[in-house]
Formats: C-alpha cells, sequence, structure tokens
C-alpha cells in the first residue's frame, strides 16, 4: 500500500475519483499475501498489484465498474469457487478474495 | 471522516498504524485507523465493537499480522454469543515497521547475515566493540554500523525489540557473548540465535551460569548452536541457516534446528 501513496496523492490532488482493491484473504496457493493492493483512478490508470498478474485486468474492469456505477464497497472473489461467479482463474489455482471500494476516506 | 492523509503520513513515517475495515456485514465499507498510543480514528458502527476490534488490532499491529477477524454487531467474540447474529467480517489491514536484526560480532559470518536479512526485509543493525572490525565499509549493507559493547546498546535500545525481531550473536568471544545474551533475554525479542561449536556452547553454559543465567526459561530461549541443521559451511549458507531457523520458529514449523540435534555441525 506504501507503494501506492504518491500516485494516489497525485490522483487526489486533481480530483480524480479512485478505487482501491485489497487483498484480504486468499486459499489454497496465492501469488499476494492480504494487505496487497491496487489502486485504479476514473481513467483508467492504475498503481500497485493484487495478484501475479493473472486478475489486475478483472480487477480495473470492476473498480470502473464500481466507480461509474453504484460506488458501494464489495468483496470479489477470483478464482475457482463454488459459484463461479468470476471466470477469471489463476494459474497457481489458488482463490483471492479482494475488498473493493471507493477511496473517499 | 477522512482517514487517508493520516494513514499516509504515519506509513511514510515508518511509524504502525492499522487500517480497520467491515468488509462483510452490517456498515460494510465502515472503517476505523487504529495506532499505538492514539485514539482511535473512525468507527465501525458501534462503539463496544470499535472497542474490541481496536484492542485486537493492536495485538495485530504488534505481530505485524494483517487478516480477517469475526465478531457480532456489538462486538461478540465467543461462539455462543455469536450464535444468533449476523457476522462482521472485519479486515485488519496492518502496517508496522520492518522487523529488526541485531548482529553482535562483526566478523566475516555478518556481512553475510546482514545481506540475507536485508533481502528477507530487516532493518540490520551491526554492534562490535572493536573499532576497527565494526566499520561502514566492511558492512555497507547493514542500516547500522555500531561500535559498542553489548550492555550499553542493549540497555538504551532493547525495549524496541519485540516478538518478530531478531538478536544473532556471532562474536565466539565469552566476554562479548555472555552480556549480549544476558542483556538480550532481558527483552521481548521473538529470536535469539548465538554462534558456536558445541563445545563453545558448553562452556558458554557455564559463563552464563556464573552470571545467573541458568532457568530453563531462559536457556529454552537461546537457539546455540545457531541455525538450522542443514550442513552449511560457507558463510552464505550458514546466514540462510540461521534465516531460516528465524522462519521457521515464527511460522512454528518443525524444521531441524542445530541446537535440538547431536552430533558434529560439519559431516
Amino acid at each position: 500500500m506504501r507503494d501506492l501513496l504518491n500516485d494516489i496523492d497525485r490522483w487526489k490532488s486533481e480530483g480524480k475519483r479512485i478505487a482501491l482493491a485489497r487483498v484480504v484473504d486468499i486459499e489454497g496457493s496465492g501469488p499476494r499475501d492480504p494487505g496487497a493492493a491496487m489502486a485504479v483512478n476514473q481513467d483508467g490508470e492504475v498503481v500497485g498489484s493484487v495478484s501475479g498478474g493473472c486478475v489486475e485486468g478483472a480487477v480495473v474492469a470492476e473498480a470502473l465498474g464500481m466507480l461509474n456505477g453504484d460506488n458501494q464497497p464489495r468483496l470479489v472473489t477470483f478464482g475457482y469457487s463454488d459459484d463461479e461467479a468470476f471466470a477469471v482463474g489463476l494459474t497457481c489455482g489458488g482463490i483471492i478474495h479482494l475488498f473493493l471500494q471507493p477511496l473517499t476516506w | 471522516m477522512s482517514l487517508y492523509p493520516l494513514f499516509a503520513q504515519r506509513t511514510r513515517e515508518n511509524k504502525p498504524v492499522a487500517l480497520v475495515t467491515v468488509i462483510d456485514g452490517p456498515n460494510i465499507g465502515a472503517m476505523m485507523l487504529i495506532a499505538p498510543g492514539m485514539d482511535a480514528q473512525g468507527t465501525l458502527g458501534d462503539s463496544e465493537l470499535d472497542r474490541v476490534v481496536a484492542r485486537d488490532t493492536i495485538g495485530e499491529i504488534e505481530a505485524g499480522r494483517t487478516s480477517v477477524r469475526h465478531y457480532g454487531p456489538n462486538g461478540q467474540i465467543t461462539p455462543e454469543d455469536l450464535l444468533d447474529t449476523p457476522t462482521v467480517r472485519v479486515f485488519i489491514d496492518a502496517f508496522a515497521p520492518p522487523p529488526v536484526m541485531w548482529i553482535f560480532g562483526a566478523v566475516d559470518f555478518t556481512a553475510a547475515l546482514a545481506r540475507v536479512a536485508k533481502v528477507l526485509g530487516y532493518y540490520v543493525v551491526v554492534c562490535d566493540a572493536r573499532e576497527v572490525f565494526a566499520t561502514r565499509r566492511r558492512f555497507p549493507m547493514a542500516d547500522e554500523v555500531l561500535v559498542s559493547w553489548p550492555a550499553p546498546l542493549l540497555a538504551s535500545r532493547g525495549s524496541d525489540l519485540g516478538p518478530r525481531d531478531a538478536v544473532c550473536i556471532l562474536t565466539h568471544d565469552p566476554k562479548f557473548d555472555v552480556p549480549a545474551i544476558q542483556g538480550s533475554l532481558a527483552t521481548n525479542v521473538g529470536y535469539i540465535g548465538v554462534m558456536g561449536s558445541r563445545k563453545t556452547h558448553a562452556k558458554r553454559l557455564e559463563r552464563l551460569a556464573e552470571v545467573g543465567v541458568h532457568g530453563a526459561k531462559d536457556l529454552d530461549r537461546l537457539l546455540s548452536p545457531i541455525g538450522l541443521d542443514i550442513g552449511a559451511r560457507t558463510p552464505e549458507e550458514t546466514a540462510i541457516s540461521i534465516c531460516s531457523e528465524i522462519i521457521a520458529r515464527r511460522t512454528g514449523r518443525n524444521a531441524p534446528s542445530l541446537r535440538d540435534s547431536n552430533g558434529p555441525i560439519h559431516r
């Protein structure tokens, strides 16, 4: 998260709307530990990462959907879960749970 | 509510802080910022929940651990209290300063150990009483190189050491080892490793007993001979053996410490 601060500060000073996604839990093998974070601004600019590159694209789409939609924080799961709500898998076969929220705090 | 500026400030200053977020249950997205010695900022929506979560968060910061915890809407934590209530899942995102490794003794093994410790993210302090050996030039990778006897350093900064930190005593010299061990035992440091052959260790135990260190509770904290039994020979391999032991102790894994085996260290 520390690595994100400079970009987030700049986006804030430019008045950009920002979404923050953080890994809150992993099941099986996951490339990044809980706490790994990425931020996406309204223009689709990205800083940070939450996996080894497997799900970042999908997270950007989710983040922009949230910023342009209901703006409500939510849990998002990637990997092979029972509900298979998200088709994007991780190459390592693990499951990551992300918390996605607008950075309005 | 603006938590971000305070969070960014503390993170940049390397001061411990945690962001607490409700990720599931009532008040999803509610946040608190917790830092030791400071009033909690923000609220999760219930004062009792705030109090319990703040208390748990301080523990997580001290452990340097990021986790998800479950509570009742009013901070209930016992399973029977949680039976008929919706569960609040709270993400505790803890930011702690890097763990610290103090290395006593400016020897060949020190440079290798300092290098490996840096790879693992430690703040590394090298300390030796001999001015000619404890130099920046010899340990450019260390964060600090101090010319000091162990006792004054441990007296002035020992209280900074916690469960995530490590002290590695590589001097082999009783007049340095013994006060370093004594002083380290007086701290809350999580790992104390002491280098030396089994024979050296046996002699050291006698010296320690002479100065009153002989209780099982104290001696159990000493990893000596230092490191895992992986057949390390070079300074670099020994550094890996030491750092692996530190990791295994922290995670509670059953890796073979030299301390707990018999026979020659080098075969």
